[in-house]
């Protein structure tokens, strides 16, 4: 007997399917609400070789839903907590640990080792990234997404050529703006715990060929009703013309400007333009009880409700910088700001007081 | 609901938006015409990226909806 008899001694599945399990590499892209439950099923069903990528470090907001890690584990890397934990549990299969953000630059050369991805990211940049590169290099995606009480699975460019991909049901990303993520209207951390599951449940029907694996399907799933929905894709001709056409120009492509978040900028641009500008103005666009709060920097405060209001304060600032947790409502913030004072300089600061470069760590 | 209405169903934000996740439409006989209606009826998703599916089917482009149709309208979702 070994740990995996319970699933092979399964009608359909068997040791041919297992064996399937331990050959497959699939990488995991963010440790996060989603990342984690499929991080976890995965390494149990003897996934051979596992990478994990992710920049981002652990935070209290986080412990909801990222149930990989607890309250030692505030400020550590994600990939790294996962794979150490991931590694102690099982001797059996391979963990790779990718203690980075996915970028255009990195990319290629870490899909080229894996023949499943999973996407977990919380982002538009980096989903539309991992899509396109998935049609590139031709690598299967399982897709995974949530939004307050309801989420997304789908297995995206699963067939070879002539797949659906993402952008056959969502040519043109949205703004930034135009939808928050769970960090600005909150999730409770089962929601990504089942959508995170049936990701990996997903993986495994694709790796084995065991059961229907949503191939060119999406279902919808939503928490309060456990009503599912399921719908067969199609291929849309708009689909094409936002992928660059080789790897090449998708390293010279800027995802953050194509998903409108153009208007951003990281934390050490923001010192740098504001001592540039003495004139600048620095504001948290989150409300008074949020923390942690900014430190050593001087700013105003004032909540995205009220920059509308309050716009005339700034009339004569040379530089407007807002952040607030994510940069979510700071980006809506600079979009409003944009109307009252066309052509001033202002900026959203990426990731927000959360960013990795955020002076608060 | 009667054999000459159509079915709507929403999802996400756009629910959100149409303040109800279900609405029972006079028939309409494609979907320009029937975003069209929204667009007027609901202004805010004018703003508002979404794909559409009838009979749980992926729509693209200009589409005919079949009498009694269910019509879902399936915004992005990027949370994780």
């Amino acid at each position: 007997m070994d740990r995996f008899e319970r699933q092979y001694i399964l009608p359909g599945f068997g040791k041919e399917a297992q064996h399937k399990l331990k050959q497959a590499k699939v990488l995991v892209i963010g440790a996060g609400g989603l990342g984690c439950p499929v991080l976890l099923y995965l390494s149990a069903a003897g996934v051979g070789t596992i990478g994990i990528v992710d920049g981002d470090m652990v935070s209290l907001s986080n412990l909801n839903r990222q149930v990989l890690f607890g309250e030692g584990d505030l400020g550590l890397n994600k990939a790294e907590t996962a794979a150490h934990f991931l590694k102690a549990k099982y001797h059996d299969i391979k963990i790779n640990c990718i203690p980075e953000f996915i970028t255009t630059q990195n990319i290629k050369a870490i899909f080229s080792k894996y023949d499943l991805i999973i996407d977990g990211s919380d982002n538009f940049p980096t989903r539309y990234l991992v899509n396109d590169a998935c049609v590139l290099l031709g690598k299967p995606l399982v897709f995974g997404a949530v939004y307050q009480n309801e989420g997304q699975v789908a297995i995206l460019n699963g067939k070879g050529h002539n797949s659906i991909n993402y952008r056959d049901i969502f040519p043109d990303p949205p703004t930034a703006y135009e939808i928050p993520n769970c960090n600005e209207t909150g999730v409770l951390g089962v929601l990504p715990g089942i959508i995170g599951t049936l990701q990996a449940a997903e993986a495994l029907k694709y790796l084995t060929g065991y059961g229907e694996a949503l191939v060119d399907k999406m279902l919808f799933y939503n928490l309060l009703s456990h009503q599912c929905y399921t719908m067969e894709l199609s291929k849309n001709p708009d689909s094409k013309k936002g992928i660059p056409s080789s790897m090449e120009a998708l390293e010279t492509t800027d995802y953050a400007v194509v998903c409108g978040d153009g208007d951003s900028i990281d934390w050490e641009e923001a010192f740098a333009l504001l001592n540039k500008f003495p004139g600048g103005t620095l504001i948290d666009v989150r409300e008074a009880d949020e923390f942690p709060k900014l430190k050593g920097h001087p700013y105003q405060s004032v909540p995205l409700d009220l920059i509308d209001e309050k716009h005339q304060e700034w009339l004569n600032s040379e530089l407007i910088l807002l952040f607030c947790q994510s940069g979510v409502r700071s980006l809506k913030a600079v979009k409003m700001l944009e109307k009252h004072f066309p052509g001033k300089k202002i900026h959203s600061i990426s990731g927000g007081i959360e960013a990795p470069d955020s002076p608060i760590y | 609901m009667t054999l000459t209405s159509i079915h709507i169903i929403a999802f996400g934000m756009i629910a959100e938006k149409i303040k109800t996740k279900e609405l029972v439409l006079e028939y309409m006989p494609d979907t320009e015409v029937l975003l069209g209606y929204l667009y007027q009826q609901y202004p805010d998703l004018q703003h508002t990226k979404f794909s559409l599916a009838i009979n749980k089917k992926m729509a693209v482009g200009k589409t005919a909806i079949p009498v009694g149709a269910e019509v879902a309208l399936l915004p992005p979702f990027s949370g994780g």
